[in-house]
């Protein structure tokens, strides 16, 4: 990279910084060696098939194995309400329900979901018959931008079905007793859903809502 | 529509539908997950797909790029460089080039976009350059380099008032305090992206982007095109905090992949990118001197703030709200810029006040404590009614001893007790409070309406709703104006097809936006009244009817032989001149500290805001808990860590860079005062947006001192700078 002289650094100290960045973009400083570089991106891209339902209807496709779940849903089924603010993890927005279970759909591959029931935020419901889940966002105000509000939804649902399961949480006082449906197992089970506008109020306010509507 | 004279009684003062609570009309969209952010926007159905690679030096030039591997890896169809891309300007609002090459100015400036049939293979085929870099010495320090840094050429960078100095001296109580607060980071969720496709010379760009306008204007310039040639559409912006008022590398590169290509391409910037890509508000060092009598009374008020940037760049102006919040005869203010070699800094909600009332408002606290007086007693006890600069202008409105004197009420604030003093089982507990301060800025701002035979009312504007709630206020106006009911009003935004509006920013979008609208709406009256045959000044507009006299009939019939558009502006004479007009707010904030590890947590929030006529409730409060939200986590977490060696920000992604979750934030209180402000616009309203963000952090910052007696004055106030001084463990 850098010619001898040309800067006091050693190459420990630019692999040190390097590390030092919590995740590196695609392209790091170019340490790898050339020929395993050359490698891992110029040969044809490995496709394969699969197949899961999303919002109950059947797909087939045929991806490279590289597609995560969250691409195969917005770029190759145009299912744009699941969202991409991350690619990380890190942030929630591309938050679906895979069999029940929400996922972080940036973290998983698209292929590894053979056979799976994939709903996304669309297929909770619709402008016209929004799910109450959807309906509570909206009346309580529950979002700004509107950008991480799929992955707040998704999540709300299967929290809601976490908490019913009696799957404890990092705040349920006896883990081996029913969790309680507070605000704040609400709250601890909702923070992998960053709202960088700070909805966080209203949102706990919606979810509360529709928890107490199927309480009863 | 010119705005010179204060607002007299106006259709907008029948409040049947502006200043109700309504929720979102988009709402629908947003919670099913089909309203169209710039990446998933479908006219483009074979674009190709654009990764960016990001410099791997701070300061520098790169010496060498190799991009045969790239090129011949598979689905990859162009590399855009600044080598090939042709001569490029630079828009008026970048400091940085947005393609850097072969000079680089700093670390992840962009410097080559490859594209590709999919988004796997450009990722991969990006990893394959190599680039060779002669690095240069950079400055990356401000503690450094504050020694050094001249006062900032902008205007207002140097007041002074009085003998600051002989005042300050004789103050027989004086406080000499120096605070710190970080690098920030917008982290807005939608990261910045945008499809570019070219139709001949024309260019069409689907973005995510605040201000329509000045973008267009700033693409034509770097393109070295007409703003002519260029169609801007941004209908839903997935958050911007000042971080999308410009154009930024996905814009630009998608526009230069595009025509590359030979496609249409779609460029998101990946978020571990997007840190030391963009902007971010910059860190600032403030030295505030305080001098006052015993009895609390302001004599020598002193701000200085240092803060760094590129090259021609600017500095963050954390004296702003120091010229304009107490009165005292005796004041200074200065701002210093020094160059730094880190990513460009620029506007952040709120700029200036933000990271200023987080200083200005902990040395009231710590004025206070040395007075012995109440927090909320020293502000009041400071008020001033006029701008204290300059006395001959007043203020338009200013209730924030009003907003005070409620908060404390309602908080409970008579409970606070002495430092240190009061337990809730393992917790501390104490309550803060801050004044909030923003000014009310008011903006030109067209839009264009459109009536139908049925009745129907559409608008069209270029102005943003960055989740700000604009759909939902454009349509109340609307259908305030010409007495329609909410769902006879179809509102359509960010499309430069449309006139040219406030924008988004600076808390001007609600009022200037909206007040663009009801010029619009008034010329429409006007026109239907024609029409119809009637006197525009008797005619009345409601419930989907023109009334005059004893005849009424429905608004479509003026349309019936079509369609009625009438357009305007709003434009404003020198009332911002003769008047000081601002927003106003009080926070107060209860935490709990653990007593053995220093744990934060916040208990309660409230602000009692005083900003006009709320237009819509619903919204403006969402504006102002968001809002508190962002203050809390400047208070107790956000903090962009900076590798003085290597010049960039090491946490640049949501894991390392930490915002509030819901975990963070209780319940959130807003209580708005009713208030009207005739000289801020036929609306009088004024913004809320940034007000809320405005001096939360000093209250969540004085609320852990009170609770533990421990004074923090580098943020953002951690547990391992509270440790140390913690009272004994009992």
């Amino acid at each position: 990279m850098h010619g001898p002289g040309d800067f006091e650094l050693s190459r420990r100290g630019v692999l040190i910084g390097g590390a030092a960045s919590v995740a590196a973009t695609a392209a790091p400083v170019a340490e790898a060696a050339p020929e395993q570089a050359g490698s891992a991106g110029a040969g044809t891209p490995v496709m394969a098939k699969v197949g899961f339902k999303v919002n109950g209807k059947p797909h087939a496709l045929e991806l490279d194995t590289r597609t995560t779940l969250l691409d195969a849903l917005r770029e190759h089924l145009l299912l744009g309400g699941t969202k991409k603010g991350c690619d990380h993890g890190q942030c929630g927005a591309c938050t679906v329900i895979v069999d029940g279970r929400r996922i972080n759909s940036c973290l998983s591959l698209a292929v590894m979901h053979e056979g799976d029931s994939i709903t996304t935020v669309e297929g909770l419901g619709t402008p016209e018959k929004l799910h109450p889940m959807q309906a509570a966002f909206v009346k309580h105000d529950g979002y700004q931008c509107g950008y991480c509000t799929p992955g707040q939804i998704c999540s709300a649902v299967a929290v809601l079905d976490e908490i019913r399961a009696g799957i404890p949480s990092h705040v349920t006082g006896d883990i081996a007793g029913k969790p309680a449906m507070s605000a704040d197992e609400i709250r601890e089970r909702m923070s992998g859903n960053i709202c960088r506008c700070g909805a966080y109020s209203n949102i706990i306010e919606a979810i509360g809502e529709v928890a107490a509507r199927r309480k009863a | 529509m010119k705005f010179d004279k204060p607002a007299g009684t106006n259709p907008i003062d029948q409040l049947k539908v502006v200043g109700k609570p309504t929720p979102r009309i988009d709402g629908p969209l947003k919670t099913s997950g089909t309203a169209p952010y710039a990446y998933e926007q479908r006219d483009t159905p074979n674009a190709a797909y654009g990764y960016i690679l990001g410099s791997a030096i701070a300061k520098g030039r790169i010496t060498g790029m190799a991009l045969g591997d790239a090129k011949a890896a598979p689905g990859v169809l162009a590399i855009v460089t600044a080598e090939n891309a042709g001569k490029l300007g630079k828009g008026n609002f970048n400091t940085a080039k947005l393609l850097g090459g072969p000079d680089i100015e700093h670390y992840h400036q962009a410097i080559a976009l490859v594209v590709a049939e999919s988004f796997e293979q450009a990722r991969a085929a990006a990893s394959l350059i190599r680039v060779d870099y002669a690095r240069d010495k950079g400055s990356f320090d401000l503690a450094a380099a504050k020694a050094s840094a001249p006062l900032a050429k902008e205007n207002g960078a140097e007041t002074k008032v009085g003998d600051f100095a002989g005042a300050f001296a004789a103050a027989p109580v004086q406080l000499d305090a120096t605070y710190t607060t970080p690098d920030h980071a917008h982290a807005m969720m939608e990261p910045h992206a945008s499809i570019a496709a070219w139709n001949g010379d024309q260019l069409d760009l689907w973005t995510s982007n605040q201000m329509i306008a000045w973008s267009v204007a700033d693409m034509a310039k770097t393109l070295g095109m007409p703003k002519e040639k260029i169609r801007m559409r941004s209908p839903f912006v997935g958050g911007g905090f000042g971080g999308k008022l410009f154009i930024r590398a996905d814009v630009l590169l998608a526009a230069l992949g595009a025509k590359a290509a030979n496609r249409a391409v779609k460029v998101a910037l990946p978020r571990p990118f997007i840190f030391n890509n963009t902007t971010h508000r910059p860190a600032t060092i403030q030295r505030i001197r305080l001098g006052a009598t015993r009895d609390g009374k302001l004599t020598a008020i002193g701000h200085e703030s240092w803060s760094g940037d590129l090259p021609n760049g600017g500095p963050e102006g954390a004296t702003a709200q120091t010229k304009l919040l107490y009165a005292g005869a005796n004041r200074m203010t200065g701002l210093h810029l020094a160059v730094l070699d880190l990513p460009e800094g620029n506007a952040m909600r709120a700029p200036g006040e933000a990271p200023g009332l987080m200083a200005l408002e902990v040395a009231m606290d710590e004025l206070a404590e040395k007075l012995g007086i109440d927090p909320v007693d020293l502000r009041v006890i400071n008020d001033t009614q006029v701008d204290p600069e300059n006395p001959s202008r007043p203020y338009s409105q200013r209730q924030l001893n009003a907003c005070l004197k409620i908060g404390a009420d309602k908080f409970g604030w008579a409970k606070r007790a002495r430092p240190g003093k009061v337990r809730d089982g393992r917790w501390l507990v104490g309550m803060g409070v801050a004044a909030a301060f923003r000014n009310n800025l008011v903006m030109k701002s067209a839009a264009r309406v459109r009536l139908n035979a049925q009745g129907v009312v559409t608008v069209e504007t270029d102005m943003t709703d960055i989740g700000t709630g604009t759909y939902t206020i454009v349509a109340q106006t609307a259908a305030e104006m010409l007495g329609v009911p909410l769902d006879k009003v179809v509102v359509k935004l960010g499309d430069s097809s449309f006139p040219v509006s406030a924008g988004s920013g600076g808390q001007w979008g609600a009022n200037s936006a909206t007040a663009g609208v009801y010029a619009a709406c008034a010329k429409l009256r006007e026109a239907v009244a024609q029409k119809l045959g009637v006197n525009s000044a008797d005619a009345v507009f409601a419930g989907g009817k023109v009334k005059s006299g004893k005849r009424a009939v429905p608004l479509g019939e003026a349309a019936k032989n079509g369609e009625i558009v009438a357009e305007d502006a709003m434009e404003y004479g020198d009332l911002t001149k003769k008047y000081q007009q601002s927003t106003f707010g009080a926070h107060f904030v209860e935490v709990g500290v653990d007593a053995a590890t220093a744990e934060i947590r916040i208990r309660r929030m409230l602000a009692v805001c005083a900003a006009g006529r709320i237009l819509n409730p619903v919204s403006a409060r969402s504006q102002v808990i968001g809002a508190m939200t962002m203050g809390a986590g400047a208070a107790l977490m956000e903090e962009l860590a900076v590798d003085k060696r290597f010049g960039f920000f090491v946490n640049h992604d949501l894991a390392g860079y930490e915002v509030p979750v819901h975990a963070d934030m209780p319940h959130q209180e807003v209580i708005f005062l009713d208030e009207t402000d005739p000289m801020s616009s036929p609306m009088k309203a004024k913004g809320v947006g940034e007000l809320g963000i405005c001096g939360v952090g000093a209250a969540v910052a004085n609320a852990i001192y009170n609770a533990t007696g421990v004074r923090v004055r580098d943020y953002p106030v951690t547990l391992d700078k509270l440790l140390e001084g913690m009272p004994e463990y009992a």
